[in-house]
């Protein structure tokens, strides 16, 4: 696979810019840091300094439950939208006859998802520690949401779980006809990974170092091979036709010359557009 | 860029484009069939013909957008075969008939997207000139979404022709533009053929390719014609003279039979006749002579000229399944 970084980097500014300016987009990256924020905060104020140890675990492991939904959320609704978006916009056509390949062209949007999205989890994860550390009344949540496992978890599983929820949607956005379908399916789909890290916020698993390591390393491969998978779907045929290519074996021909007037005998066969 | 351009009967050792017998299918739909033919560098070659008729599905083909479902073709010299794409990417451009600019973003950063793609670190000089042979250097802050049809249009061609393409394909290019915007496309077609750039020019406005074009080709899902526009005319019709008189001439059959070079001839209308002959200009005089010596009061002589729009009608009528516009 050759990379030219050069053309990742004008996708990628070409995404930002883009976002840049997109009420929908702006308006949903506004709004969910604040649902995020705002909902985990309530919930680590209201834990007096009488709640019982395994009771401020539960609350905190929601609170990281919430905090992870939201890397895995935004960029599937961005994601979903990528491919098909710029085909309903025509831009996709213009795009696809220069030489950037579909990796260059996947990486880029990808890029220009989780950026935004990691970056926006790293941001309500650092203001929730600072608040926490705070205002909080009970010291254990302080030393629960400071745990290296916990710190750890948010650190590798946000990018991961973006890149779930970014290749499963570029996936379906790459095969959808319909914007809105696209992102409801790509909405769904970033939930599967999210129900492990449920189990694991929960207690069902006990949270350490080793499982958040062994789940992150998983979720890469996952991502790798879905990186993959949605090259190899990204068809520019069927992207601009809605049809797969099919080649058969060449056949003779003839040159004419230029500049002379060939009427050419007319062959069966049916008009199509 | 290729450095002079031709007259469209240019070197065939190095066509810009050789396409021979190629097919494209989808299921059982043929988009075209068995279509060959070859453009020279420099040449403004016309692919003309009915909606339907595969010329986008051709240019996309071309464009290695789509794989042919047979034959061959070489692009820019480059044969068209798996693995070739980008390369031939790289040196040609394709403005589709929609330009499908990003409405959110300015022309020049709608262009220094597209100058990325191709690879260009530094696009100022480029983009810059790019603007200038379109005439938008003032617009270039603009939003796209903010610009007329026309205007956009001309971003798509500033966009083509930022790789220097070595042929560059223009998908029905002045589609829904008024006649002013209309004109000012065909006046930037013709600043880049004076450039040298090879352009394969798709439309169904037949006054256009008539303008523009050194050759055109008539496609409808097979190629029907290809030559000069008026290699076309000479084809299919006769050279003849129109000729008009006050008053129906007595015996028109004595007069005209009398002037040499006059193949046959017939009424058209009261008092207008129709002369085939052989060379409009030579015979013309004999003509007049001929009639003023048998007392005929002249309204007018003129050689009758037949546009490319008769030569795609007259296909349209000996093809039954072309629609006629």
């Amino acid at each position: 696979m050759n990379l030219s970084f050069g053309r990742l980097i004008a996708v990628l500014r070409k995404e930002l810019r883009e976002y840049r300016r997109s009420p929908f987009i702006l308006v949903t990256m506004a709004l969910l840091p604040l649902v995020f924020l705002v909902e985990p905060l309530i919930t680590i104020f209201r834990i007096s300094p009488s709640v019982k140890a395994t009771s401020v675990d539960t609350a905190v492991g929601a609170t990281f439950l919430v905090l992870l939904i939201a890397p895995a959320l935004l960029p599937a609704v961005i994601a979903a939208y990528s491919v098909v978006g710029e085909r309903e916009q025509g831009t996709l056509e213009p795009l696809l006859t220069t030489p950037v390949t579909r990796e260059e062209l996947l990486l880029g949007k990808a890029l220009g998802v989780v950026i935004p999205a990691v970056g926006m989890a790293y941001v309500i994860f650092a203001v929730i520690q600072i608040c926490a550390k705070l205002f909080a009344s009970n010291p254990a949540v302080v030393s629960d949401l400071g745990q290296g496992p916990h710190i750890l978890a948010e650190i590798l599983f946000a990018p991961l779980l973006a890149g779930w929820s970014i290749w499963v949607g570029i996936g379906i956005s790459s095969r959808a006809s319909d914007v809105r379908v696209a992102q409801q399916l790509g909405t769904l789909s970033s939930i599967p990974p999210l129900a492990v890290v449920a189990l694991v916020s929960f207690n069902v698993f006990t949270p350490s170092v080793t499982l958040a390591v062994v789940f992150a390393l998983v979720l890469l491969v996952a991502d790798i091979i879905l990186f993959r998978l949605v090259s190899a779907l990204f068809d520019r045929e069927r992207l601009i036709t809605g049809a797969r290519n099919q080649r058969e074996s060449s056949g003779g021909g003839h040159d004419p010359a230029p500049g002379t007037v060939r009427r050419i005998p007319r062959l069966g066969g049916t008009s199509d557009g | 860029m290729v450095e002079a351009p031709s007259s469209g009967e240019g070197s065939i050792e190095s066509p810009a484009l050789k396409v021979e017998q190629l097919t494209k299918r989808f299921g059982n739909r043929t988009a075209f069939q068995e279509v060959s033919f070859t453009v020279a560098p420099g040449e403004v070659f016309g692919f003309l013909g009915p909606n339907g008729a595969g010329k986008t599905t051709t240019v996309r083909t071309l464009g290695t957008l789509i794989a042919p479902t047979s034959g061959s073709a070489s692009v820019a010299g480059i044969p068209l075969t798996s693995g070739n794409e980008q390369e031939i990417r790289q040196r040609i451009s394709i403005m589709p008939e929609n330009p499908g600019l990003y409405q959110r973003l300015t022309v020049i950063e709608n262009l220094q997207l597209f100058a990325g793609l191709y690879g260009q670190r530094n696009p100022g000089s480029r983009i810059s000139n790019a603007l200038e042979a379109v005439n938008l250097t003032a617009r270039g802050g603009d939003l796209c979404g903010s610009l007329s049809k026309g205007l956009r249009q001309r971003v798509g061609l500033a966009r083509a022709l930022l790789n220097d393409p070595a042929v560059m394909f223009l998908d029905e290019p002045t589609s829904g533009l008024d006649p002013v915007a209309a004109g000012e496309v065909h006046d930037l077609i013709i600043g880049l053929r004076q450039r040298g750039v090879t352009i394969f020019l798709t439309t169904h406005r037949l006054e256009e390719a008539e303008r523009l074009c050194d050759r055109v080709a008539i496609l409808n899902t097979t190629l029907r014609l290809v030559g000069r526009p008026d290699e076309l005319r000479d084809s299919l019709f006769s050279k003849s003279l129109l000729v008009e008189t006050l008053a129906p001439l007595a015996a028109p059959g004595d007069v005209f039979n009398s002037a040499e070079g006059v193949v046959s001839w017939r009424t058209e209308g009261e008092s207008s006749y129709v002369l085939d002959v052989a060379d409009p200009r030579m015979i013309a005089p004999q003509v007049t002579r001929a009639l003023v010596a048998a007392g005929a009061d002249v309204v007018s002589i003129t050689e009758s000229r037949h546009s490319l729009e008769d030569v795609y009608l007259q296909l349209v009528d000996e093809d039954p399944e072309a629609p006629r516009r």
